[in-house]
């Protein structure tokens, strides 16, 4: 039941990203430029990117053996990206960076929900499970770059308009300015990234090569 | 008491021993036990255990620490008739299981305190506030004033140890985090330079809440700092030393937050005026006086120097009769003072770090009223742990 459940959930979701890459690839074919392709694949992106709270919960009732907060930490910095940044901010949804987190975004999901599917049913072709623990060694940082030049170049645009931004005086005496977020949220790579970055790196050691790692304990 | 080894020939193996107290099988019984643990017996007529010198800690030490730790004396407690069979006790550490220390004639009315020191004496870096004892490698921790010989072991105990790392008292702790926001609130009242425009610098405010929200801040965060020196009794004597660098920040960094606002020069006083401020300072006094009443009650449950635990039951003070209806009533009379707090001041960030406080204190309420209900058969049924029929 759980695994109906579990499969019920990934296989649509790998389905879609699938979509999502095929759309991008025929876009750049018929349009040789990646302007514009944000606005074209926006509304699917939306979509499933905010389906992966549905992640979160999964860690919660324990389907998945990720702890919620490796979860949480991840489909935060995504909802973050789609909506914060690329829907909210238009002048900057025709970067490059903008191309370069989404590329990596889709191989990264259409193998990993590929993983999940396959192992539900229990016909993990080798293949799958060396991507999924291979492939995020390069697309992890050319996701973070795409993401990190991203806010950078909204920045700009962020402190000309004071969007979501709440200035002194006010009733209710309190203010935040949008543009220092986003300065902050960048810095909070430096520590966040390494983490994940590591967690997987020490999954795909145990996975991969059979590593028994003695566990740091609090 | 069983007492297999005759003091007289104690320590000649060649004769066979014979019990001279009562019957194994009642003390065992003693014990929650029905038949002796497996080391018992046949143990006494081994040839003496090779004896493992002591394995070097992990931390590098000079050669002449890492020696050998059989102590071959007796006496823990110094004791010179000693009752009841000495024990021996070996320690290894809980996750790799290498014997980290042999302990032999152990009184068996000796504490996990007192072995703790003795291990202490042989691996330095690790004092006994670090010492995690425990019987099973995944289970609790053993208390310091268990006594060796009311727990299930058998000849030899066995016990696992685990390290908690580096500690801090929790006085320090207390007095660190508690400092802070006092000293840090004053210097945005004060205005001090660099935080607000220049022409600000030692300006003073015009409205007289941002005064009397200094006042309440600081008499709340001396309130603490008193409390912690004069008043509280503490259980655990220490905590990892990693929580002062999270507590400080939490408590500092909201401190200096809520004071940038209520000190701003463009700092908007409470919508509905004089009537506003005077409301949230009766409540944010009551609360204060609940919460001091509640400590002065917990604090005369506990004798001085004692850990025991009591139900606590309201007294001839009003502000304590809230026990009857709340396991924790300091609590809710803590997030009592602090929505008086953001009520006076109309300010936010004091809103949201209430609901933070509100947060880890209901935590900490239902894991208390839990542990309540688990060791007192009579708890008192109509208490929430800490909003009264809520929560």
């Amino acid at each position: 039941m759980v695994i109906a459940r579990r499969f019920g959930a990934t296989q649509p979701v790998s389905q879609l990203w699938l979509v999502l890459a095929i759309a991008m690839v025929r876009f750049y074919m018929e349009k040789g430029t990646h302007k514009g392709l944000y606005k074209s694949i926006q509304k699917t992106l939306k979509f499933f990117q905010t389906f992966a709270l549905l992640e979160i919960v999964h860690c919660l009732i324990g389907i998945v053996p990720t702890s919620v907060i490796v979860a949480g930490v991840q489909v935060s910095s995504r909802i973050f990206m789609v909506w914060l940044i690329t829907h909210s901010i238009k002048p900057i949804q025709n970067e490059e960076s903008v191309v370069l987190f989404l590329v990596a975004w889709t191989v990264t999901e259409i193998t990993r929900y590929s993983f999940y599917t396959f192992s539900l049913l229990d016909h993990l072709p080798y293949f799958i499970k060396w991507a999924r623990y291979n492939f995020f060694i390069i697309l992890y940082p050319v996701g973070v770059a795409g993401e990190l030049l991203t806010i950078y170049a909204a920045l700009p645009y962020v402190k000309k308009t004071g969007m979501f931004s709440i200035r002194l005086p006010n009733k209710y005496n309190v203010s935040f300015d949008y543009y220092y977020f986003l300065l902050i949220t960048m810095a909070s790579y430096i520590p966040l990234f390494p983490q994940l970055y590591f967690h997987m790196l020490r999954q795909r050691r145990k996975v991969l090569h059979g590593e028994v790692i003695v566990e740091k304990d609090d | 008491m069983i007492c297999l080894w005759d003091s007289q020939n104690s320590w000649d193996f060649s004769k066979p021993r014979e019990p001279c107290g009562p019957e194994p099988a009642e003390a065992w019984a003693a014990l929650g036990l029905s038949r002796p643990p497996p080391e018992a017996g046949p143990a006494l007529h081994r040839a003496r255990r090779e004896v493992p010198p002591c394995l070097p800690p992990r931390v590098s030490l000079p050669p002449v620490l890492s020696r050998r730790c059989v102590h071959s004396k007796a006496s823990v407690l110094g004791d010179p008739a000693p009752r009841g069979r000495p024990q021996e006790v070996e320690i290894l550490d809980a996750k790799t299981r290498e014997k980290l220390c042999f302990l032999d004639k152990v009184e068996p009315h000796a504490t996990i305190a007192e072995i703790k020191n003795l291990f202490t004496k042989t691996h330095p870096q690790w004092y006994p506030a670090r010492q995690s004892l425990r019987l099973d490698p995944k289970g609790k921790s053993l208390k310091d004033e268990d006594v060796l010989q009311k727990l299930p072991v058998g000849t030899t105990a066995t016990l696992y140890f685990r390290d908690l790392g580096a500690q801090i008292s929790w006085v320090t702790v207390f007095l660190t985090e508690y400092a802070g926001p006092l000293f840090i609130y004053l210097l945005f009242y004060f205005r001090v330079p660099f935080i607000y425009g220049h022409k600000y610098d030692f300006t003073s405010s015009r409205h007289t809440v941002v005064h009397l929200a200094c006042i309440c801040h600081s008499f709340h965060y001396i309130k603490r700092l008193l409390e912690t020196l004069f008043v509280h009794r503490f259980s655990h004597g220490t905590m990892p030393l990693r929580n002062i660098f999270k507590n400080c920040t939490y408590y500092w960094g909201f401190a200096a937050w809520m004071a940038y606002y209520i000190n701003h020069p463009l700092y908007t006083p409470p919508t509905y005026g004089a009537q506003q401020v005077k409301l949230a300072l009766a409540i944010f006094v009551i609360c204060q006086l609940g919460n001091f009443s509640i400590h002065m009650a917990l604090r005369d449950l506990r004798p001085a120097g004692s850990k025991t635990r009591k139900i606590p039951y309201p007294t001839k003070n009003p502000f304590t009769w809230l026990f009857l209806l709340v396991s924790c009533p300091n609590y809710t009379y803590e997030v009592g003072s602090w929505i008086g707090f953001a009520i006076m001041t109309q300010c936010l960030p004091v809103a949201l770090f209430s609901l933070v406080g509100f947060t880890q204190m209901t935590i900490w309420a239902k894991g208390k009223h839990r542990s309540y209900l688990k060791e007192f058969r009579d708890y008192p049924p109509l208490r929430m742990p800490i909003i009264p029929f809520l929560l």
